[in-house]
Parts: C-alpha cells; structure tokens; sequence
C-alpha cells in the first residue's frame, strides 16, 4: 500500500506553461505586424543622425533677443491658460466628483451621469478639446482655458471619486448620528478628510496643464504654443529652440513649486 | 429572566429610552434582532452583553436609524423616533448620544472643533462651514475638556491624541448634543485595562450628573457587571437574560456566550 511520495514542485502548472507560451507567441506576432505597419524607411533610419546633428546646429546659437519681443508674452498667456484652466476644470469637478462617489451619492442614475461625464472629458485629448473650441471661440487663448478646464474635469473629478470613496465612514456615521444636517456632514467630515488629497490633485493638474497649455496652441489655442508654431513653419530654429528652453524652464519650475506645497500642506 | 413591562411612567418628563419588540432582519426570514424590549430612565444605566455577531452594534444602531429597525419602536423620552424622517428624524438624533468602539473623530480637526462637531445638529451648515459656533457652545466644550483633563489639547489635532484621550473627546462630543440617553458601541475595545476602567468610570458620572440613561455595548464581563446595575444578555438576536449583575449566573454566560470550556 505504502507508495513512494516524491515532492516535486514546479512554479508553474503545465496549464499556466501553455499560457505563458501563447501570451508571448501573441505579443511576438503583434510586434512584427506593428513594425510592418509603420513602414520604417531604412535611408530615412540612417540618416537620422546627421539629420539631428543638422537640427541642432540651426538651433544654436539661441537667439535670446527674441525672448522679450515674441516670447514673453505668449509664455505668460500659457500660465494664465493653464491656471485659468485648471480653476474651471475643478469647479467643474467637484460637484461631478461628489456625485460619482458611490459612498455619497446612491442614486444610480446619478452615478452613471457622473461617470459619462468623467469619461468623455478624459477620452478626448486636450488638442482635441481645443481643435473644437477654437472652431467655437475662434482662436486664441479663451478657447484654450475652456479646453483646458474641459480636459481637466475628467482627472480631477475621477481622483476626487476616488478620495471620497476611500474616507474613513466612521466620523460621518458619527455626525450622522449627532443629527447633522447632510451639509454639514460632507463640510465636517468627508471634505477634512479628502482636503491633502483634493489640494495636491488640483496642483498636479496644474502642472500637467501648464505642459499640456504650450502644447496646444499648435492648433490656434493661444500661448506660446502659437508661437512655436510659427517660428517652426518659417524655420527660425534658433527662435524654436528659445522656446523649448522656456517651456522647459517653466515646467522644472512648476515642478518644484507644486512638490514644495505639497509638501506643506499633507 | 424578567422584563421591564412594569413601568407606567412612559410620560414622565425623565430622561428615558424605551426598546418595544424591535426586530432587525437583513434578509427577510433571517431575523439578527428578535423582539427586543427594555427601557432605560434617568442616571441608570444598562449593559448589552452577547458573543460577537449577535447584533448588538446592530441594536444600538437601530435606536437612533443609523440601521432601520425592520418593526417594533423605539422611543426617547416618549417620543416614538422609528417612524420620523429627514429633518424630524435628524432633530430626533440630536437627543442621542453616541460613542464609538473606533472613536470616530475627524482626525485632522483639532479637539476643540470635534467637540463642537456635537452641536452641528443644532447649527445651519453655512454656520458649521465658517466655524461661527455660539459663544455658549464654546463655552460648554471648554468646560467639558477641562473636566476631563484635555483643556491644554484643545488647539491639538485629533490625531494626535492618545487612544483613551481620544474617547474622551469622543465623549464630549456626545455629551455636547444635550442628549437624552447616551449610546456606547463597545467603547474600551480599543483601549487597554486601565484606560477601559476610566472610561468607564467617565461614562457612568456623567450619566450620573447629567440624568441621561446610559446604553453600552460591551465585551468585557466584568467591567460591565463592576460599573453598571443591569445587564442584558443577548444570544441568537434575542433578550435571554436581563437583570442586576448580581444574578448573572454561569449558567447564563453560558447561553450567552455558548461553551463552558472559556469559564475556569
């Protein structure tokens, strides 16, 4: 009766093996469509080194003069987008954000509103949102904030959802409790709750609006994204450089400004 | 067993809670609270004793609508609150105190404006949001701190207060509302043997002082026998002994909890 027991172990099942097996064969097979797909010209390919060395030389020397006749101002109207932006996206999101939290809000239909609305912000890119308001506004930088405040409501109300999700129900079972109108309930305990979290989205969008309000004056949005693009169709590299280098600066800036207040106030 | 069907006073202006054949079911035919019955008047106060799962939170939850009773009634100093909605319900929770196993302050607001959450029942929320609470209400939560030994955290954040400190204020908190009867929700189960004893012992003065019947949820045996004159013992969603510390038997904590092998 006493059969031999041999402990083997293997960390995967034959089954889990066959699985693996085809996961990678698929993602083999995918990768040699998609490199087909994107016809890489193999002289295109090669010459790309001297190409970018032939780029950078243009760029240089930065023509810096340039800086406080054309640049300054448009660099100024893209904070003022992407702050302005950024204030009428979370004014537009928080009431979409306290209505998507399914632990505040549990009416059904109420919630799936919330949700279409998130969705459909976040599914169109910011250059989309304002390809279509500068056909509204015409161009310039209001169609930009308006794209900008569009494209924002989507992020901030999502995280905002999802911080007042995550709350901690036992103070608001505790105002409940002591009779607090619903008001003062969300005022009392569900905002002190999600306030580090609701403040350090709203800076990070920021930041990533000031990226995103250079970018889309390409397409007519104001800022100095409009001034990019004119300096690269009459080919004054050495202007398109000083804009890059502005863009850049800016952003490092913002960067270590929001991560600073961050800091401060969780 | 006996149960309190005897009083007649149900008009008295005392202070009282009164549980009538209360019922709490989840899913239909499954019934976790079974005709519960009993009242409280004045500085008495009770103890809900019964192995976990027996419904006690729910009980205690049921008396103020935090959970809707299935059937039966509750009524605080008379009045009958199970059938009350929005602002008549929300004017009705005011008069009952609770206190929690978690505690449940708003940890990132400081002592003082957790104790004022206790008078946000009475206040509109436009007052709540600017912080403009009345003078007396100030007042009455620094004499509150103060008599507890918290006046000196008052300006502290929640948080950073100490596990028995933080049921004090919890307390407070309750005892802010002006209520009528006080509910506890296993209030020292967080705490450790020494803190639970002064708890205890803060709960049951200030019902004493205050006139407010007191209800506690607790697991401790012997605390609840040592601090409070009546006990009543939940089993299976039922009342199967209520009475003074003094008659609880080992023959009841046998029911109550099931199994002998934890009684030495």
């Amino acid at each position: 009766m006493s059969e031999i027991k041999v402990n083997t172990w293997e960390r995967f099942t034959f089954g889990e093996r066959m699985a693996r097996f085809i996961v990678f064969f698929g993602f083999a097979l995918a990768l040699s469509i998609s490199l087909r797909t994107v016809e890489v010209i193999p002289e295109f390919l090669l010459d790309a080194p001297t190409q970018v060395a032939d780029l950078l030389a243009r760029m240089w020397p930065l023509d810096y003069a340039y800086y406080p006749q054309g640049i300054h101002h448009a660099l100024m109207e893209t904070l003022h987008v992407a702050t302005l932006g950024t204030l009428l996206g979370v004014l537009m999101a928080v009431p979409v954000g306290i209505m998507g939290a399914n632990n505040i809000v549990r009416v059904p239909a109420l919630h799936w509103l919330a949700k279409l609305i998130l969705v459909s912000s976040r599914s169109v890119n910011s250059l989309v949102w304002a390809l279509l308001f500068v056909a509204v506004f015409g161009p310039g930088p209001l169609a930009g904030t308006i794209a900008i405040g569009f494209r924002s409501v989507g992020f901030v109300g999502k995280l905002l959802a999802e911080a007042l999700e995550e709350t901690n129900p036992g103070p608001v079972e505790a105002l409940t409790a002591a009779g607090a109108p619903w008001l003062s309930v969300f005022v009392k305990s569900y905002w002190p709750q999600v306030a580090p979290a609701f403040w350090g989205i709203f800076l990070f969008r920021w930041d990533i609006n000031v990226r995103e309000s250079a970018v889309i004056g390409l397409v007519g949005a104001g800022g100095i994204g409009m001034v990019l693009d004119t300096a690269l169709n009459l080919f004054y590299w050495d202007r398109v450089s000083v804009v890059l280098l502005s863009i850049f600066v800016v952003v490092i800036v913002a960067e270590l400004l929001v991560t600073n207040i961050r800091k401060r106030i969780i | 067993m006996t149960t309190d069907q005897n009083n007649m006073q149900v008009s008295l202006p005392q202070r009282s809670i009164r549980i009538e054949n209360l019922f709490k079911e989840y899913v239909p035919g499954k019934p976790i609270l079974k005709d519960i019955s009993f009242e409280v008047q004045g500085k008495s106060s009770v103890a809900i004793i019964g192995a976990s799962g027996t419904g006690k939170s729910t009980l205690i939850r049921c008396v103020n609508k935090l959970i809707p009773p299935t059937a039966g009634n509750v009524f605080i100093s008379g009045e009958n609150i199970t059938k009350l909605q929005g602002s008549e319900l929300r004017e009705a929770r005011r008069k009952i105190g609770m206190v929690f196993q978690e505690f449940n302050l708003v940890e990132r607001l400081s002592v003082m404006e957790n104790v004022l959450c206790g008078r946000l029942g009475y206040l509109t929320p436009w007052r709540a949001w600017l912080r403009k609470y009345p003078q007396t209400d100030i007042d009455q939560a620094y004499e509150l701190l103060e008599s507890m030994g918290l006046y000196d955290f008052a300006r502290q954040r929640a948080d950073s207060l100490s596990g028995g400190q933080r049921q004090r204020v919890g307390i407070a908190r309750a005892v802010m509302q002006d209520p009528h009867v006080l509910l506890a929700d296993e209030p020292t189960s967080s705490l450790d043997p020494k803190t639970s004893v002064e708890i205890m012992e803060l709960l049951v003065a200030l019902s004493e002082a205050h006139d407010i019947p007191l209800v506690i949820n607790i697991h401790d045996v012997e605390l609840a026998k040592r601090f409070t004159s009546r006990i009543v013992g939940l089993s299976n969603g039922g009342i199967v002994f209520d009475g003074p510390p003094s008659e609880l038997t080992e023959e009841h904590l046998k029911t109550i909890y099931g199994g002998a092998s934890w009684l030495q």
